[in-house]
């Protein structure tokens, strides 16, 4: 087997074992989807509210196993002294990382077709749009909060990046276009909002599932994030 | 007349102290050696953690390096292992620099580390099984828990084992690609004496497939038994470099005695062929000599016109812990 593989599975049995964070990380989202559905929150220009919160909730399942789940997680293999014993193994840091985004990648998996089925079952939701475009971007997103959630998990020490990835979660899911849209929040705030990662990628997935057209902007907002956020956690990701 | 220490915490004198700081150089055709280290430096801030230190490892040989806590051991293992970078001076690891060549060292070598370094939640099996996909013809994760001794807890994760248990399974992940240099870090540290003997016929059970193992330790009866050579080193610099015996040797002779508490130093000293008396306590005293002989006839004369009896008397070379006390004025254990 090769190593990348064997450390894709090891990070994924990590993941299922710290069975509390993977509830939290399913349960948030899930809740939020079912209270707002419910009230209907969404603007006006949605007809259903499940067409604006649906991505909505994507968006924060990706963020809370990519940045949060996977920051913490690596922080504390740092201070357990893993990531130091791993180092002097042939295994590559570029290997490891790969694998700690295909982790996460695979566990949101998971938790998109519990929405979608909770979105679909309960608030009628069909889908329309471009699925395929869809999907690249989910993908494109996942990468982008995983290398995030490394970059923090490399500068920071175990316990400051946990109070650092729940702030931020928290931050972006009221001021970066998750529970209301970028471009609704008042003035200054609205520009920096629209330029936040997880305002680009729930715009770009709103889009995409409702007209089928991918729109520029924000898809490459996504991936300048991305790639700079996985640029710099590969470089400045330590082993101790 | 002979110099007393009366400190409760035994130091030695200060005479030796001057020649023992002295750098010990020794020479070795570097091209054939397993590690190279020449005039290496470290610092953290204003502390020398590596200050001068030059020694070769030869292949097949088990290598102990001792020192107090904060001698430089573990700053000068992790440079050799790649985990640091170096200020000065030239390093060579079966060849390789370990910082711009260590992709191709990462696979020669194992590592045990002084505590932690593996999953908490993770099994012995599934540790071994993972470790097992990085190198190129690895050992099987049954035979090397059989080996350690851990098949009954293949599935227990790794939180759950004794504190001896999990340096057991550090050390098979240490030896999973067959290492050409193995690094370990107080490897019987938290083992009850029975781990400590198979773990000790584990290590040189490697040592005969031809790896090479550098150690640290605590412990005397480690160094004793295991290494063909120890290094002493303190404040970043090697005090001594050779076989365990000659250690000894080189050192002076001792008698050594317990008697009541109320025996004054001061009296001992008095004795002719005595030349330094060391108190470590609890009645227990070292008494150095040039003339042990002497010294014998001179003690029990002492003793009978006092009326003193002369428990646990034993005349001899120091031990490996005198001769590390010697060197460094510091207990192997503080």
């Amino acid at each position: 087997m090769s190593a990348l593989i064997a450390q894709t599975r090891m990070e994924i049995r990590l993941t299922m074992r710290r069975f509390e964070a993977v509830l939290i990380t399913m349960v948030v989202p899930v809740i939020l989807l079912i209270f707002l559905g419910l009230i209907g929150l969404a603007p006006e220009e949605y007809s259903r509210p499940v067409d604006f919160l649906l991505p909505s909730m994507l968006v924060l399942a990706v963020m809370s196993t990519g940045l949060v789940g996977l920051s913490i997680r690596t922080a504390y293999e740092r201070s357990y002294g893993v990531l130091k014993r791993l180092g002097s193994t042939p295994l590559s840091r570029g290997n490891l990382l790969l694998a700690k985004i295909n982790s996460v990648i695979l566990v949101t998996l998971i938790q998109i077709v519990v929405l979608i089925g909770i979105a679909a079952l309960g608030f009628g939701w069909r889908p329309e749009g471009n699925l395929l475009l869809a999907g690249i971007v989910l993908v494109i997103g996942t990468a982008t909060f995983a290398g995030l959630g490394l970059l923090l998990a490399g500068i920071l020490r175990a316990e400051t990046t946990l109070a650092a990835a729940n702030t931020i979660y928290i931050f972006l899911l009221l001021f970066g276009g998750i529970i209301w849209p970028a471009e609704r929040l008042p003035g200054a705030v609205s520009v920096v909002s629209s330029l936040l990662p997880s305002s680009a990628f729930a715009t770009a997935l709103r889009d995409i599932l409702s007209t089928g057209e991918a729109p520029v902007t924000p898809i490459i907002i996504l991936s300048v994030w991305g790639i700079a956020g996985i640029l710099i956690a590969s470089r400045t990701f330590r082993w101790e | 007349m002979a110099s007393i220490n009366t400190t409760s915490q035994p130091v030695t004198a200060n005479g030796h102290a001057d020649q023992a700081h002295s750098p010990v150089q020794e020479t070795v055709d570097i091209g054939s050696a397993a590690v190279s280290i020449t005039d290496l430096h470290k610092r953290y801030g204003d502390l020398k953690a590596v200050d001068g230190l030059s020694f070769q490892i030869r292949p097949g040989e088990i290598f102990a390096l001792l020192g107090p806590n904060g001698a430089g051991k573990t700053t000068t293992l992790e440079i050799l292992e790649g985990y640091r970078s170096r200020d000065s001076g030239a390093v060579s690891v079966l060849g390789f620099d370990p910082q711009r060549e260590a992709t191709q060292l990462k696979p020669l070598i194992g590592v045990m580390l002084q505590s932690g370094g593996i999953y908490p939640t993770v099994t012995p099996f599934e540790l071994l099984e993972l470790l097992n996909s990085f190198y190129p013809n690895a050992r099987q994760p049954a035979e090397l828990l059989d080996l350690v001794g851990l098949t009954d807890s293949a599935n227990t994760r790794y939180k759950q084992l004794s504190g001896g248990q999990q340096r057991r399974l550090a050390l098979a992940a240490a030896i999973i690609g067959h290492p050409k240099l193995l690094f370990l870090d107080e490897p019987t540290s938290a083992m009850d004496p029975q781990a400590r003997r198979v773990t000790w016929e584990l290590i040189e059970a490697q040592q005969q497939q031809g790896t090479t193992i550098i150690l640290t330790t605590h412990s005397m009866d480690e160094a004793e038994r295991l290494a063909d050579r120890v290094a002493i080193i303190d404040h970043g610099k090697l005090l001594t470099l050779e076989e365990p015996s000659a250690l000894r040797r080189n050192g002076g002779s001792t008698v050594r005695f317990s008697g009541p508490d109320s025996i004054d130093p001061a009296d001992l000293a008095g004795i002719p062929a005595a030349s330094e008396i060391i108190a470590k306590g609890s009645g227990q005293f070292v008494i150095e000599t040039d003339d042990p002989i002497a010294l014998l006839d001179e003690l029990t004369t002492w003793a009978r016109q006092r009326g003193i009896l002369l428990d646990d008397l034993r005349a001899g070379h120091e031990t490996l812990e005198d001769v590390f006390l010697r060197l460094t004025g510091h207990q192997i254990r503080e």
